[in-house]
């Protein structure tokens, strides 16, 4: 069975919706803590959702230096699966574990809504239950979804393919293309090596069947479903 | 050791989009403020701090500022060191 782990950082808030998303993916799960300093034999670790340490400075910035980040660095150094969401993606950014940074959204508001974004990619970990193109609607909520990098870190994700969801407009004309003014649409990047992802919408928020659509738990499933040993 | 007072402004990359610094410039303007531009938010970091000399306890505040209190791809930062 493969096993995700979820950290806890002081201030995260995504964790229990993330848990019972991997669960329902048929994952096992794990609990990890910002202090602890091993994995707990988790195969994937997700760092979720929320405002670690408040916010304070930058988003991000001060969670990177927990403790479980020395392990978490090590697991991505590996090849083992690591996923961002929202904070989590800031702390990856943070870390040096993806490129760029997340900076204030373009309107200044707090954003809580649902977007649509178009999946670049399906032959990463984390998006191999989906087809390539596939529009697909889901929350965000984050006032510092903005992403930004330097020309040629832009460049390079373009020339290497690792711009893996971008905001979308033009199928569901309700839904605001682009809600943050993040460069190039991006919503989700991976690192080269493809086992690293940080995206700014909440899969987790959309996967239980008794909601209009669990169309985030293809994430969880990609994951259960890249990482489970063959049989 | 001596302390020394440190104070660090952190400020947006110049040329990178600065929403809550146009944001206050408008709201300057409408307040009847003419003649204001170019406004940016920052931060302000104040800081006691022990180091041999005052170059050191400059470059004491420079490392903090590379590892943790600028965001080295959007931000960029100043330091004040005195006696």
């Amino acid at each position: 069975m493969v096993t995700v782990g979820v950290v806890s950082f002081p201030g995260s808030n995504c964790e229990a919706e993330t848990f019972r998303a991997a669960e329902r993916a048929g994952a096992g799960t794990v609990s990890i803590w910002h202090r602890d300093t091993d994995l707990k034999g988790a195969d994937v670790v997700i760092l979720p959702g929320g405002f670690s340490y408040g916010d304070y400075l930058r988003t991000g910035a001060i969670a990177r230096f927990s403790p479980v980040m020395t392990a978490v660095t090590r697991h991505a150094e590996a090849g083992g699966a690591v996923l961002g969401i929202c904070n989590g993606f800031q702390i990856l950014c943070e870390a040096g574990l993806l490129p760029g940074a997340l900076v204030r959204n373009g309107g200044l508001h707090y954003l809580s809504r649902p977007v649509d974004v178009r999946i670049e990619r399906n032959d990463t970990v984390f998006t191999r239950e989906y087809h390539e193109g596939q529009v697909i609607r889901i929350p965000v909520g984050h006032g510092d979804g903005r992403y930004v990098a330097p020309p040629e870190v832009l460049d390079m994700l373009q020339a290497d393919g690792l711009v893996v969801l971008r905001y979308h407009s033009g199928v569901m004309l309700d839904a605001p293309a682009n809600p943050n003014e993040a460069t190039d649409d991006i919503a989700a990047i991976c690192n080269p090596a493809g086992n690293v992802m940080g995206m700014m919408p909440h899969p987790e928020r959309l996967a239980d069947p008794n909601l209009d659509s669990d169309v985030g738990l293809g994430v969880f499933h990609s994951m259960v479903s890249s990482l489970a040993p063959a049989q | 050791m001596k302390t020394y007072q440190v104070h660090v402004r952190v400020m947006p990359r110049v040329g990178l989009l600065d929403p809550a610094g146009q944001a206050v410039e408008h709201a300057l303007a409408s307040l009847g403020f003419g003649g204001a531009s170019n406004v940016h938010l920052g931060k302000a970091i104040a800081l006691d701090l022990e180091g041999r000399d005052e170059a050191d306890a400059r470059d004491r505040a420079r490392a903090m500022c590379e590892r943790l209190l600028a965001n080295p791809v959007t931000e960029d930062f100043t330091i004040e060191v005195t006696a």
